[in-house]
């Protein structure tokens, strides 16, 4: 389906009779009136320019077809500004003309939304049709994905990673792949991918309009209570690990755009993501407040023996748990020091019987106990 | 247009924590008494400081997917979705009758009818019977079985053994079972004694929680004997003491509890239409609507 081939429906038409009826028209290129005393539609396109009468607007030339039936599908086939603005954005509506675009939708626009790769296609009236599928999948026969028509079945597909895991955070890059909604509807696709991403389509036009509104660490830090409380005692340079840890693309998909506060800017990476993250969320809350419980300990001396090989070993091990890099590491390859084997040798030549590093005491009085 | 947000607690750790939510979410919009039903939490996406603005509707019903009034309430819920002017004393209530109240949501800039949590709504007794006549497999259960509602105890909030104490006289009301009595986890008369507190061979166990997790699935099984190890399951019935117990889970978990989300949206002034009827029909584990 290209410009060529779009064929109004009287649904169609009758909207926008009725729209022009009331006020002229301006959209995406279209400019349209209706002169009432001579029951004349006026229709102008960047290379068109018609004149018809009351009862001929279903001749409107293919073109100019093309501008209807989006400004149709975009104005009163989509009926939120954010759902507007997010199918706009699918489409690339404010970089290609629309004959342009209704070319490229033949074939498809892709675009991608954290994991999700959402492609746009042209439906026989000029509507749209979304699919939506792991960007890992993008290579991958339809028939080879298990099919979904329920927008909220998303819900169900992002509660788990690969390995059967709870994903308590849904936009960590860890969406399990191997299913696709071939066919759904403007509306449906902001559902699934409010299922899959909740609320990052709203926030995200909330940016566009330039009123996303950031609740930066220390406003997140006033408004605790209860045990949560506890992270107001947390460490400006704290916050600044927390963010690093936490916030990296490597662990979320959002784009931090909070920092300490509005002038108190934080140094570590917000990311590259397409849609932002506004606030502290409730996994980087819960986790500052076991960094503000540990960070009120003060720093030990501690003296060890290692050979320099054992001291890049445990270095390594905090990597491979860092980026979650573990499970690569191969069963017999005891050239990597988080290698299972190598781990295992380690704690036999250096812990103690009760579990100890070198034998050496972790409380400064000597006396070990680990219970807090 | 109507809009219907159930927000709840979730967890970082459970996955199960937000299924009730989702499960009850899916019932009501199949109802298409709403225009949109949303879903918010705590502890899980979309927080509840983000699910206002996910929604489109100009008349919204938020309804608290909790057991009780009190700490997420009172303050937490109202705080996090921006309720201006809020403060407990408009639900004008005794501790289990908030009802509703009305007031502008910072984050929208629209006025949202703000709803007493589920566990405290009359309905939520007609669930518990549910409950029980699911975990038997029996629509007319009662007739020499014990019923009890198990909760937390007072150790954290008051307002939680209300709630049970109410359910448990509503239950003790409607004369459908031999004996109804109230059990805490943290405080007496205890779950884990539970054989000591009836006479009826037969005692239905329901623990008035939304959700199940590490108390409904761990503590209360084993508390009460019905094995030694929860990850070994247990039956249903268990014999204990000479008793037979039909433990039956978080009572949130029933799919009539879509109802009561329903109840508090009506008394708030929603229109639904036969949404209720349809509900507690779709429900019903029979042919027949029990209860009706």
């Amino acid at each position: 389906m290209s410009v060529a081939g779009v064929a109004l429906s009287a649904t169609q038409l009758a909207a926008f009779r009725e729209q022009l009826a009331a006020e002229p028209i301006e959209y995406d290129g279209l400019a349209a009136e209706y002169d009432a005393a001579e029951d004349t539609y006026h229709i102008e396109t960047p290379d068109h320019q018609t004149s018809l009468g009351g009862d001929e607007l279903d001749t409107a030339a293919d073109e100019q077809a093309a501008y209807l039936s989006n400004w149709y599908f975009h104005t009163q086939q989509v009926t939120t500004e954010s759902k507007q603005a997010f199918c706009r954005w699918l489409e690339l509506a404010d970089d290609r003309p629309v004959p342009t675009r209704y070319d490229d939708l033949e074939a498809g626009i892709g675009r991608e939304w954290g994991e999700l790769m959402i492609t746009t296609t042209l439906a026989a009236d000029g509507g749209r049709r979304y699919e939506i599928r792991h960007v890992d999948d993008s290579g991958v026969d339809d028939d080879a994905l298990t099919p979904h028509t329920d927008p909220f079945a998303a819900r169900d597909i992002g509660t788990l990673d690969t390995d059967g895991r709870y994903r308590p955070l849904r936009t960590a890059p860890s969406l399990d792949s191997g299913w696709i909604f071939p066919e759904l509807t403007a509306d449906a696709v902001y559902d699934a991918v409010e299922a899959f991403y909740p609320a990052t389509i709203v926030n995200w036009h909330r940016e566009q309009r330039g009123e996303l509104d950031v609740d930066h660490w220390r406003d997140e830090q006033d408004r605790q209570s209860g045990i949560y409380n506890l992270i107001t005692v947390l460490p400006d340079e704290a916050v600044e690990w927390a963010a690093a840890a936490c916030c990296d693309d490597s662990q979320c998909l959002k784009r931090r755009e909070w920092q300490l506060s509005a002038d108190e800017p934080l140094a570590a990476e917000g990311g590259d993501g397409v849609f932002p993250c506004r606030a502290p969320c409730s996994t980087v809350v819960a986790a500052g407040r076991e960094w503000a419980k540990l960070e009120r300990e003060d720093t030990q001396t501690y003296e060890f023996e290692l050979t320099p090989s054992e001291k890049e070993q445990i270095e390594a091990i905090i990597d491979a748990v860092a980026d979650g890099t573990v499970d690569e590491i191969r069963e017999a390859d005891l050239s990597e020091g988080a290698n299972r084997y190598r781990a295992r040798y380690l704690r036999e030549k250096r812990f103690d019987d009760d579990g100890t590093l070198s034998g050496t005491p972790t409380r400064p009085d000597g006396h070990n106990d680990d219970s807090d | 247009m109507q809009s219907l947000v159930i927000v709840a607690h979730g967890s970082h750790l459970n996955p199960d924590s937000a299924t009730p939510t989702h499960t009850h979410a899916d019932t009501i919009r199949a109802t298409d008494a709403f225009a949109e039903v949303r879903t918010g939490f705590w502890k899980e996406q979309p927080s509840l400081r983000e699910v206002l603005r996910t929604t489109h509707g100009d008349d919204i019903y938020v309804v608290p997917l909790f057991i009780s009034e009190g700490y997420f309430t009172e303050r937490v819920i109202p705080r996090e979705l921006r309720l201006e002017g809020w403060k407990p004393e408009l639900w004008n209530s005794d501790g289990i009758s908030a009802d509703t109240a009305t007031l502008v949501a910072g984050d929208i800039d629209t006025e949202v009818h703000y709803c007493g949590p589920v566990g405290t709504h009359e309905a939520m007794t007609d669930v518990l019977v549910r409950r029980a006549e699911s975990v038997t497999d029996d629509p007319e259960v009662g007739n020499g079985f014990g019923f009890a509602v198990v909760g937390h105890g007072t150790e954290r909030n008051e307002n939680s053994a209300k709630a049970i104490e109410y359910h448990t006289e509503q239950l003790r009301k409607t004369g459908r079972f031999d004996e109804v009595k109230a059990l805490f986890m943290d405080e007496e008369p205890a779950v884990d004694d539970v054989t000591d507190h009836f006479d009826s061979e037969d005692i239905i166990v329901v623990p008035l929680f939304i959700a199940d997790g590490f108390h409904t699935q761990e503590d209360i099984p084993e508390d009460m004997g019905l094995t030694d190890d929860y990850r070994n399951g247990y039956d249903v019935p268990s014999g204990v003491d000479g008793h037979r117990i039909w433990y039956g889970g978080a009572v949130g978990t029933e799919e009539l509890t879509a109802d009561v989300v329903l109840e508090r949206a009506a008394d708030a002034g929603a229109d639904i239409g036969d949404a209720i009827a349809r509900v507690r029909k779709q429900t019903s584990p029979t042919t027949q609507a029990v209860g009706e």
